[in-house]
């Protein structure tokens, strides 16, 4: 035909679009690498931690109370009954890290499905899906959560999907927000043009499209999730003892403040670590994807 | 010197002045370190900008033109690692200095002062939380050390001087207070404020309606000659080139091709890529006393060899019943600021308008922004509903349908977008893509749905093996041409085509608009299309349609409206648009100091019962009142 | 400007209304519905519970009850606390300032340092200073707030003993000015830590995104020095989303201050709540829940209309 019809050479031929420069960039991110890896060794050493250390999480030994940090018996120290803190931070690491996964995929669906019917259907739906989101927003987070938590019998399960009923919202947000402007794309109505239904618009058109910011959205919404945990079980209605997670751990730790501050340092830089690494992760993840949307 | 009222004198009279140079760019090259490595966005690029002359720099997307001006300035924007080599001299009383050599510092008291730049987007280059009166006294403030007072002062003689009425009163007002051309003169006046030698216009009238850009030319000529200043005209469009510059320097991927007189230059290049560019030009008024279409002739960038392009086989099937027939049809957006609030207005983007388009026909719905021709092709797609009004299409009364029949209906017509980046889902290959009409209406096996895709893909000029690629891989007219064949998997008998080459560069909008005639001719199709560009109408369209403010001021053959056009706006459009021909220059009428109205109107407004006149066979034109 | 705030006001009274929608919703929510406290109370017979029930409504269809506490909540009628028997109101507005010294106090020192933060950090992109600050916000990020609390606690308290260690002033003392400067400093401090890094966050992405603006090539093309371009021509474009955070940020600033409160046993709204909660008064619980909710509402108007007034591009006719 002419001179335009030759395809330009091409160094990635058949990829998955931008999928190879998203990695590149993502690997150039040190923080969101350093997050992965620490997200990685977290996830492993509270898996199998517990079973190749020589202590027992719940072996109580009160000899051994409140011992200091050393490095040749146990590595963190002690805490009032005398247990092992490592291998107590390891199991109670499991539960929060399985609570914050958890909240996460409950949270992100409900709030993927919601804002795709905002953003999709437009008009009075949007409206009240919207500003019930709003609605919802106007509450503080903690306040909500404690409160349905003192209502609701506290359960692991139970607080995984209060933790998701109070965080779906900000997903929801970026997500009708993402739609909304695919909507108005050319290749939207191209599809409307050529007869494709709602649900094939939806789920073809729209959603692969808006995977980016959906992809960063859960791993914060990670991040939130362990930190509410946090938040709830310090102050007494999450996780219930025995069971430790890493929140009521610090609500113990609170009185022996003074005498044994390691059991308060300890799980807090747990629970620290973890959440920067998730959120460090989520940054990297909004350069890769160049999902530019909401900051936190 | 370049005066409308001059129309003999030849445009190229300026060499006989002695030729004092003001600013020289010597083997200027810029790199940017990408991500995947360095661009040379420009080559070893060197001309020279006389006193007193427009210089163009003309070239297509990706040539290195505004690069090369904004590296000059030292403007490109701060994070860009970029390595600037060569030499920018500005010539002054006190010698030549180096542009690229002086400090930050002398460099910021020479921008704005003897070197003012202006920008293509007037809606963005203007801060929108500062006065435009503001704007423009900073200028005289910084460079000038006057007093607020005495640079409002100024600033009001400028406003005055670019022609915005009432300047006073608009000095506090904010830009988004201004109209996209009312916004460019006010950069305009910030830029001449300190009566800058060398002015930079950076495609200055690209994102302004063809009337209103007529004004903007018109008025940077004769400012021009008011201060004698030196113009550098960066542009893509060979039309204002012709319009505006004394000399032209034709860029292409970054280095110069070719450098010469605007006239010699239109007259015979002597570079092929040259040649290729002003081929794919249309000249409005080339036309003249052909009835059907023709396709652009196709030049080989390399040779320069040219092929004769031919007039288009007869297509049109004229028959009792039109493919479709829109009668009446009218769409109206209601303003309301929220859920609440009462009703501000209506946009009145489409008002009862009526036309026909027969099997195998082009009719071209043209006008400026806010005409509502767009509206009107999603509308007779039920893309939008109408407010009133009825389609006929196929024989069957289109708005009357369900959902099912509708979906049928639609498949026989279709539409494609201006901005082939936004037309194609990034996440699905382009088979896929083009495939997925028929996978949606279940219309065909896989198998043979691949077969579809690659006889399309054959079909618009791209090598079947492409099918399992991604949009991004793909140019701008390669896109084009895939949801040209996405389009077409339907089979389609009407094809609605929104600004559909608009944002194509010159040559390669004149490949698609080639294939577009070339599928008519094979396939019978016939095209709603919609532009605003008078010369591309020209080329392709059997009929065509004038609209303003939502309604249909002229209707009729193509010649009819090119060659005997009878409504005042019709005149005025035709009368703006830049001809690719400098020896044409100022041959035009005056250019009108009008703004394009708004279509939003108070909410109790009733539109005026419209009569039309009849002109000649088909030839209809809207009786307008004393507002023309 | 009259009909933006009419139709302002009308949007939030929508709002306000699936607030309440909302609040309802919980209070139904709770085990054994409004009369759960009276089920535990020993010696309580089925008969009493259902004569109690009826007296209280709670027999009828939900929307009517829906209604009935919806004018008592607008009539200002909130009940009474089932702990000491003052009136809900009452009770919460006598806890109410506390909060709100700590939420000011810390907003005031998160604003200030933040936005000094963010601008320097867009200004000199990529720089050290920008990359320590970007790392730090993400880290205060993800810093549990009571976690830090206690730590500075053990700093500053235990083992310094610069700061007090919590309370609002020091007891049997009465008082005065630097005492009470003396015990806000740490749970300010603490609230404000959070908030600095979500407002350098914010001010650096919002001042990024004016600085490639044209009209900041504009004014440079103008030759405006550059810190002319910054405090005049950039500023102020990038000050305009930080009003529409202000507004937002209010739930946020509530939930920081429960915890801050509670570390630092600061006698605020929030460890009125959590209290309440210890002592199941649900009058107390809901009304501070609504009262919040009602507090950010407020709180976004304001800013809307503060982003309306300070906006040229919005029109107020």
């Amino acid at each position: 035909m002419s001179f335009e019809t030759a395809l330009d050479p091409l160094s990635t031929s058949g990829s998955r679009p931008a999928g190879n420069r998203a990695w590149r960039r993502f690997r150039r991110h040190k923080l969101a690498v350093f997050g992965v890896v620490a997200i990685v060794v977290l996830l492993l050493a509270c898996a199998f931690g517990p079973l190749v250390t020589p202590f027992d999480p719940l072996r109580i030994d009160l000899r051994h109370r409140f011992a200091g940090p050393s490095f040749g018996g146990n590595l963190f120290g002690t805490d009032q009954l005398g247990r092992d803190l490592l291998v107590r931070l390891m199991m109670a690491g499991r539960i929060s890290l399985t609570i914050g996964l958890c909240a996460m995929v409950v949270s992100t669906a409900f709030g993927t499905l919601v804002g795709i019917m905002a953003g999709y259907y437009g008009g009075w739906t949007r409206v009240l899906l919207m500003r019930f989101v709003d609605a919802m927003l106007s509450f503080p987070q903690i306040f909500l959560l404690l409160v349905l938590a003192a209502f609701i019998q506290p359960s692991i399960v139970t607080i995984t999907l209060l933790i998701a009923a109070t965080t779906w919202m900000e997903v929801a947000r970026v997500v009708e927000g993402q739609i909304r402007s695919l909507r108005e794309r050319d290749f939207v109505l191209a599809a409307q043009a050529f007869g494709a239904p709602g649900r094939y618009v939806m789920m073809r058109e729209l959603l692969p499209n808006a995977a980016g910011p959906i992809i960063v959205a859960a791993t914060l919404a990670i991040a939130r999730a362990i930190l509410m945990e946090a938040y709830v079980s310090f102050l007494g209605y999450g996780v219930q003892a025995p069971t430790a997670s890493w929140g009521n751990m610090l609500n113990d730790a609170q009185q022996y403040l003074g005498s044994a501050p390691w059991l308060a340092i300890f799980p807090g830089l747990a629970i620290t670590l973890a959440v920067a690494s998730f959120n460090f992760a989520g940054d990297g993840l909004r350069d890769a994807l160049d999902a530019r949307g909401d900051l936190h | 010197m370049k005066t409308m009222d001059m129309p003999s004198q030849p445009a190229n009279d300026h060499v006989e002045l002695p030729l004092v140079p003001a600013l020289a760019v010597e083997n200027l090259s810029v790199t940017f370190q990408g991500e995947t490595g360095s661009v040379d966005a420009v080559r070893d690029v060197s001309f020279t900008l006389y006193q007193g002359e427009t210089l163009a720099l003309v070239g297509e997307s990706g040539s290195g033109k505004s690069v090369t001006s904004l590296a000059a300035l030292r403007l490109l924007p701060p994070g860009s690692k970029a390595r600037i080599e060569g030499r920018a001299r500005l010539f002054g009383p006190q010698g030549p200095r180096d542009l690229l050599a002086l400090s930050n510092e002398e460099m910021r008291h020479i921008r704005g002062d003897e070197i003012a730049m202006i920008f293509q987007e007037p809606m963005t280059s203007l801060n929108p939380v500062l006065t435009a009166g503001f704007q423009i006294s900073e200028t005289l403030m910084v460079h000038r050390g006057l007093s607020r007072h005495e640079a409002d002062a100024e600033a009001v003689r400028l406003l005055d001087k670019v022609r915005i009425p009432d300047a006073r009163s608009r000095m506090n007002q904010y830009p988004h207070d201004f109209s996209g051309g009312m916004r460019q003169r006010v950069m305009i006046a910030m830029a001449l404020a300190c009566r800058p030698k060398v002015l930079i216009a950076d495609e200055p009238t690209t994102a302004l309606d063809v009337t209103i850009q007529a004004q903007i030319l018109e008025l940077i000529r004769s400012l021009q000659e008011e201060d004698g200043m030196s113009v550098l005209f960066i542009t893509h469009d060979m039309g204002v080139v012709a319009e505006i510059a004394d000399r032209t320097v034709v860029m292409y991927k970054g280095a110069v091709v070719e450098t010469g007189a605007t006239v010699d230059l239109f007259a015979g290049a002597r570079q092929p890529y040259t040649q290729a560019l002003l081929s794919a030009v249309p000249k409005l008024g080339s036309m003249r006393g052909r009835a059907r279409p023709m396709r652009f002739p196709v030049v080989d960038r390399t040779t320069g060899e040219a092929d004769t392009p031919v007039e288009v086989p007869e297509t049109v099937i004229a028959s009792e019943q039109p493919l479709l027939q829109v009668s009446g049809l009218t769409k109206r957006f209601d303003i309301k600021r929220g859920l609440f609030s009462p009703l501000k207005g209506r946009v009145h983007a489409v008002e009862n308008v009526s036309f026909d388009v027969n099997a195998g026909e082009t009719l071209t719905l043209v006008g400026e922004s806010g005409c509502g021709k767009s509206t009107t092709g999603r509308t007779v797609l039920r893309l939008i509903e109408p407010t009133a009004g009825s389609i006929q299409f196929g024989g069957a009364d289109f708005l009357a349908l369900k959902a099912e029949r509708l979906r049928e209906h639609r498949n026989r017509m279709q539409i494609i977008f201006q901005d082939p980046f936004a037309s194609l889902n990034p996440r699905m290959t382009v088979g896929d893509a083009i495939a997925a009409p028929l996978r949606v209406n279940k219309l065909a096996t896989a198998s043979q749905a691949r077969e579809r895709v690659a006889d399309l893909l054959r079909r618009v000029g791209l090598d079947p093996a492409v099918a399992g690629r991604y949009p991004h891989e793909f140019s701008g007219g390669q896109r084009q041409r895939i949801c040209i064949a996405r389009a077409l998997v339907l089979q389609p008998k009407l094809i609605v085509a929104d600004e559909a080459v608009s944002a194509l560069d010159v040559s390669v909008k004149a490949q698609v608009i080639n294939l577009m005639l070339d599928l008519q001719a094979e396939m019978g199709l016939a095209y709603l299309f919609i532009s605003h560009d008078m010369a591309a109408v020209e080329r392709v369209s059997h009929r065509v349609a004038v609209m303003y403010l939502g309604e249909i001021v002229e209707i009729g053959p193509r010649q009819a409206i090119f060659e005997n056009p009878q409504h005042p706006y019709t005149k005025r459009l035709l009368a703006a648009v830049p001809v690719a021909d400098p020896l044409r220059r100022g041959q035009k009428g005056p250019v009108v100091a009008d703004e394009i109205r708004s279509p939003i109107r108070s909410p109790d407004y009733v539109p005026p019962e419209r009569r039309y006149r009849t002109v000649s066979q088909g030839h209809r034109v809207m009786e307008w009142g004393d507002e023309w | 400007m009259a009909n933006f705030l009419f139709s302002r006001l009308l949007q939030s009274a929508a709002l306000l209304f699936l607030v309440s929608l909302i609040g309802f919703g919980i209070v139904h929510l709770a085990p054994g519905g409004p009369l759960a406290q009276f089920a535990l109370t020993p010696g309580i017979s089925q008969a009493d519970l259902a004569r109690m029930a009826h007296e209280m409504g709670l027999d009828r269809a939900l929307p009517i009850q829906y209604w009935e506490w919806l004018t008592r909540i607008l009539t200002g009628d909130w009940g009474r606390s089932y702990r000491d028997g003052r009136s809900v109101l009452d009770v919460i507005f006598g806890r109410l300032p506390a909060t709100l010294e700590l939420i000011l106090t810390g907003s005031f020192i998160a604003i200030i340092i933040g936005v000094w933060i963010g601008v320097m950090g867009a200004v000199k992109r990529y720089s050290i200073f920008d990359m320590l600050a970007t790392v730090g916000a993400m880290v205060a990020l993800s810093v549990p707030t009571f976690w830090f609390g206690l730590i500075v606690i053990y700093v500053f308290s235990v083992n310094l003993g610069w700061l007090p260690a919590g309370n609002r002033m020091t007891a049997g003392a009465g008082g005065g000015f630097l005492d009470f400067l003396h015990h806000l400093i740490a749970p300010a401090l603490v609230l404000a830590f959070v908030e600095v890094a979500i407002w350098s966050r914010y001010m650096r992405s919002s001042m990024l995104d004016v600085i490639s603006q044209d009209y900041i090539r504009t004014a440079r093309a103008k030759g405006v020095s550059e810190r002319s371009i910054l405090w005049r021509h950039a500023m102020r474009n990038a000050m305009l989303p930080m009003i529409a955070l202000a507004g937002v940020e209010l739930p946020a600033l509530l939930s920081g201050a429960l915890v801050t409160e509670t570390v630092f046993t600061w006698p605020g709204m929030g460890r009125l709540l959590l209290d309440s909660l210890g002592y199941r008064d649900y009058p107390v619980v809901m009304g501070i829940l609504m009262i919040s909710a009602i507090l950010a509402l407020l709180g976004n108007l304001l800013a809307d209309i503060a982003a309306a007034v300070v906006d040229p591009r919005i029109r107020l006719t």
